[in-house]
């Protein structure tokens, strides 16, 4: 599902973020990505979602080279992409109904068809009471969960989450991380980017540790 | 999430891998929908937006206003004068006034023998009755000629030259001839100040040729920046829907229908100034008009001339965004 041959992944201003790294995620699994600040977890994300291109190497994602990918198809890819931020980045002067129709508007789909979508998504994250609320109205943990319904309303065969629970309190993020697991018992591949380890221990699927751009520990998978 | 939702959703497989991306995940049919909806939406949703910021919104379209307004009324300047030069082109070009002891029947032999010039189209008899009448009507002076007891004016010829004979050499070769005739007095040349008015209108028509391209370009750079101002206001924006998967084309949209709403109301505000002025200058034009005998009405734009100013100031509108959007929306991409 996700293939990362022998990247890295250079600044000019910081140096290399990665460096020479492999990995193979399956179709459908969950893994974890920690490490410290800095340690590229971040970058990694954005190779995939294409917001960064790799300095060397290739990186795979569902069989297609992102290598080889014209311009004109990123958008394309990046709607097989859910993507969770840990600012969430919504947008504040949009109701949360229309921030979560958001992907669904930019792929053209019919209106009609969207309510459907996106009311089936919110109910999926246990928001669809608050459609017509702002998103500063929310608390952050619910306006993580929107950020979540976002990402999968148009739904991605996979999920890129960025610290989702970098602002939230250990029981909003175990609620987050129990919302993943529901996502990853249907099919949906995920991988997390996270610091709260309590939690990664406990939830004992593949972890990924990253340290300067290296790749230093590998729970699992093959 | 209800557990019967999630047993639900539990049989779903990933798609099977892809070399490249699906670039529709809805059927032709769907898409054309979305695609028209997306465009009615957005068109309304800009058309909003600007309204619902009526003040920084209407000094813009106010700057495009007085920047289209301005070549627009010079052509409608420059239109109208033509339309008088017409006029007076049209009227006689040469008149033959005849000795006074001409009288009406040999005035008509030679204007029969006039009309077989090659450089002589038509030629109009204009008696001395028909003369006095016109001078009483128009001159003011009626009572000083009820004192003359009889008619002092001559027969006059009115006569048009042929289009091969308009050039300024042949019309003065036409008016020595007239003059050597032994029953001609003297012979005027209508059609040469006219000539040099006409001749004036069309230098100014360079003049506003180059005006309007000109302010064409200030109402694209008015535009442009507007547009340029309003990408980096919503900058987050275009990020978020950059990375929900939004072509380029779904960022630029929104965009190009903002310029085109500037440049389409830049455009209504602008034929509403230039229709003003007309209505303004409607009355001072007739009482000027009257002074000189002549019908003339001040004209408005046609339909022709308010199509233009419309779809060109829309048109402007779209480029000058497209311009800003090629510009700054280019930096969002991956690096």
């Amino acid at each position: 599902m996700i293939q990362f041959d022998h990247v890295t992944k250079r600044y000019p201003e910081r140096g290399d973020a990665l460096k020479d790294l492999s990995l193979r995620l399956t179709a459908g699994e969950m893994a974890f990505l920690t490490g410290h600040s800095g340690a590229g977890k971040s970058t990694l994300l954005k190779l995939i979602g294409l917001i960064e291109r790799p300095t060397r190497g290739q990186v795979l994602v569902n069989g297609r080279n992102l290598g080889s990918l014209p311009r004109r198809l990123i958008p394309y890819h990046r709607r097989e992409i859910g993507m969770i931020f840990q600012d969430h980045r919504l947008l504040p002067d949009r109701t949360v109904f229309d921030n979560v129709a958001l992907p669904l508007v930019a792929a053209g789909m019919p209106r009609r068809d969207i309510a459907r979508r996106v009311r089936a998504a919110l109910d999926q994250v246990g928001l669809l009471r608050l459609e017509r609320a702002r998103p500063l109205a929310l608390s952050s943990g619910e306006q993580q969960r929107v950020g979540i319904a976002r990402a999968v309303v148009g739904r991605p065969p996979i999920i890129l989450a960025d610290e989702p629970t970098g602002n939230l309190d250990p029981d909003l993020s175990r609620e987050i991380f129990t919302l993943f697991e529901r996502f990853h018992e249907v099919g949906v591949s995920l991988l997390i980017a996270t610091h709260n380890l309590e939690l990664v221990e406990e939830m004992s699927y593949r972890t990924l540790r990253l340290h300067a751009g290296r790749l230093v520990a590998d729970s699992g998978g093959w | 999430m209800t557990a019967s939702r999630h047993r639900q959703r539990r049989g779903r497989r990933p798609p099977p891998p892809r070399s490249r991306p699906q670039r529709r995940r809805v059927g032709l049919l769907q898409g054309l929908r979305g695609w028209f909806e997306q465009h009615r939406e957005t068109a309304h949703d800009t058309l909003a937006g600007l309204l619902a910021r009526p003040l920084a919104t209407g000094m813009t379209v106010a700057a495009i206003a007085i920047a289209l307004a301005l070549p627009a009324a010079l052509y409608l300047l420059l239109t109208n004068l033509e339309q008088i030069g017409g006029e007076w082109e049209r009227s006689a070009a040469v008149s033959l006034f005849l000795a006074p002891e001409v009288d009406e029947a040999r005035a008509a032999e030679i204007a029969a023998r006039l009309r077989q010039r090659a450089d002589i189209s038509t030629v109009e008899l204009i008696s001395r009755d028909q003369g006095l009448a016109e001078f009483r009507a128009y001159s003011g002076l009626g009572g000083a000629l009820d004192q003359l007891g009889g008619n002092p004016l001559p027969v006059v010829l009115a006569l048009y030259p042929s289009a091969q004979a308009q050039s300024p050499a042949a019309l003065a070769r036409l008016v020595a001839a007239l003059e050597a005739l032994p029953e001609g007095d003297f012979a005027r040349l209508d059609a040469q100040w006219a000539q040099r008015f006409r001749a004036i209108v069309q230098l100014l028509r360079q003049a506003a040729l180059l005006l309007g391209a000109m302010l064409s370009l200030a109402v694209l750079l008015v535009i442009g920046n507007t547009i340029r101002l309003e990408i980096e206001n919503r900058r987050t924006e275009i990020t978020i829907m950059d990375l929900v998967g939004a072509t380029g084309a779904f960022v630029r949209r929104p965009f190009l229908y903002s310029g085109a709403w500037y440049g389409l109301l830049g455009g209504v505000l602008a034929w509403l100034l230039v229709a003003l002025a007309g209505w303004l200058l409607q009355a001072p034009a007739a009482r000027l008009a009257q002074l000189y005998q002549s019908e003339l009405r001040i004209q408005g734009l046609d339909l022709q001339a308010s199509a233009l100013l419309l779809g060109g100031s829309a048109l402007l509108g779209i480029v000058g965004s497209w311009i800003a959007v090629g510009r700054h929306l280019s930096q969002v991409e991956p690096s």
